[in-house]
């Protein structure tokens, strides 16, 4: 039990005082801009943006520069600043398939449709770093050719199998999600709160379960069947004009694992899938998801429980938000005096009472 | 531009007008036509839905900040604005820009021609780098393309 405690407000003070110099940095060097945070860090701001599950890369920005640099603070800031706001509506299903691709790869098949577009990828780098860039600030970057191209038609790969049977269908149940926003999560949760919950997940959290996924438990063999980055309009219902318009764009990651099949004496055997979707270019989180996804679908799929931490859902969902998790393991550094005091007391007492027995 | 303002118009316009970044929109709108307030401009957030599988059953990945301002025209034109973010004055212009499309295409033409040549360039441009790193060890035997 917290008990509260009073007094410290100087040392308070001096300290908040403190971490606004720390946080500046050397007066001599320039003071970072958030517009600079925005386009340099972009790959930080967009795992802000899914965690915080709120698509602003300018907030992003600026909760990254208060919080020093912490991602999971600076989540933490747009968590809290997102329920300072209305809610106006929710969108029409984003069309992922009309995607306006700057990276799409297929582990799966070499020849698709559209091609296979690498984007601004860190793949086949060699991971040796640049000196460079500590000694200039920065590199003489070949000039964007300003060149002008058509969009790619980029049709959704998996599409292909589904045209063939020889993967599940994803039919729309055309049902109102659930939004754990709104309601407290309750589980056993369906598919679709499990996929929101997945999509503000901590990253790492993801990551090392969907690791321990490939290692075997609960192993369902995932080849990423299609990974794209780009650029997807929102649209929306307006009820004052009766009709719905596009109200934004946001830069989304998706990635469709195809898995395993199984087959049964009445179904043939087919593929299945998982399936990661993230604000930003946070594929890493995207890939994790999708595995997790595919892990937790064990029941509906009708496979074994391998009792493989990555199939609990009662595991997953309640310990893969980092700002639950955060609030939670962060709270036992503050004062817990009157706690202790009691433990304490009874250690000492127990330690008596041996003391007298023997 | 047409003479008249249709649906498909409209709709074209606000979508153009949610994505145009707010200081273009506010050089080729500088002075605002008179306007009565209907709703104030307001910061809110829509709740992005996603499909599992892409086509599936909807869920919600997460929400998107977007400003929204109604206005009337001194001619009793009403116009919305709903734009991605959280600039006021962007929302308001976008609110003026509809009803004043409503009330003469031509008028807003000249305001919604060039946020669309600028978004086109700006996609166009992003397409070229995207075909400039598609992978070409195949092309013997790629598949057609579409």
């Amino acid at each position: 039990m917290y008990v509260a405690v009073k007094g410290g407000e100087r040392a308070i003070d001096a300290a908040h005082d403190w971490l606004g110099r720390a946080h500046r940095g050397p007066a001599e060097q320039p003071a970072l801009d958030t517009a600079q945070i925005r386009d340099q860090m972009a790959l930080a701001v967009g795992r802000v943006m899914a965690e915080g599950s709120l698509y602003d890369p300018d907030l992003a920005a600026l909760a990254i520069k208060q919080a020093r640099g912490d991602l999971i603070e600076a989540i933490f800031l747009i968590r809290a600043y997102r329920t300072t706001l209305p809610r106006l509506g929710a969108s029409d299903p984003v069309d992922t398939g009309a995607m306006r691709v700057k990276r799409r790869v297929s582990a799966t098949f070499k020849d698709i449709p559209g091609g296979q577009v690498l984007g601004p990828t860190f793949d086949y780098t060699h991971r040796l770093l640049d000196f460079r860039l500590m000694a200039n600030g920065e590199l003489p970057a070949s000039p964007a050719s300003g060149a002008e191209g058509k969009p790619l038609h980029a049709p959704h790969v998996l599409g292909f199998l589904d045209r063939d049977g020889l993967i599940e269908d994803a039919p729309d149940s055309g049902e109102t999600p659930p939004d754990l926003t709104r309601e407290p999560m309750e589980l056993p949760a369906d598919r679709a709160l499990r996929l929101q919950a997945l999509a503000r997940a901590d990253e790492g959290f993801l990551l090392g379960l969907a690791y321990s996924t490939q290692r075997g438990y609960a192993r369902n063999h995932a080849f990423v069947g299609e990974l794209r980055i780009g650029a997807v309009t929102v649209e929306m219902d307006i009820p004052e004009l009766g009709f719905s318009i596009e109200i934004g764009e946001v830069e989304l990651t998706e990635c469709e694992t195809v898995n395993q099949f199984k087959g049964s004496k009445t179904e043939p055997a087919q593929f299945t899938r998982g399936y990661g979707l993230t604000f930003g270019q946070t594929e890493r989180k995207a890939i994790s998801m999708a595995l997790v996804d595919r892990a937790l679908r064990w029941q509906e799929l009708g496979e074994e429980d391998q009792g493989a931490p990555a199939q609990d859902p009662e595991f997953v969902l309640s310990h893969c938000d980092n700002i639950q998790a955060t609030g939670f393991l962060e709270h036992i550094k503050l004062p817990h005096y009157v706690d202790f005091q009691a433990e304490l007391e009874l250690v000492r007492r127990l330690r008596a009472g041996t003391e007298d027995a023997s | 531009m047409p003479e008249t303002f249709s649906q498909t118009d409209r709709r074209e316009a606000l979508g153009l007008l949610a994505r145009a970044p707010a200081a273009r929109l506010a050089e080729l709108l500088p002075e605002l036509p008179a306007h009565e307030v209907l709703r104030a401009p307001e910061i809110g957030t829509v709740m992005v839905r996603g499909r599992a599988g892409g086509t599936g059953s909807a869920f919600n990945l997460g929400e998107v900040t977007v400003t929204r301002a109604s206005i009337r025209l001194h001619g009793g034109e009403v116009g919305h604005g709903y734009v991605q973010g959280r600039d006021k004055a962007h929302a308001l212009r976008a609110a003026l820009v509809d009803a004043m499309g409503q009330a003469d295409p031509a008028r807003v033409a000249p305001i919604l021609t060039p946020l669309r040549e600028e978004e086109d360039r700006r996609r166009a441009r992003i397409a070229a780098e995207a075909a400039a790193t598609r992978v070409e060890f195949f092309t013997l035997v790629r598949g057609e393309d579409e």
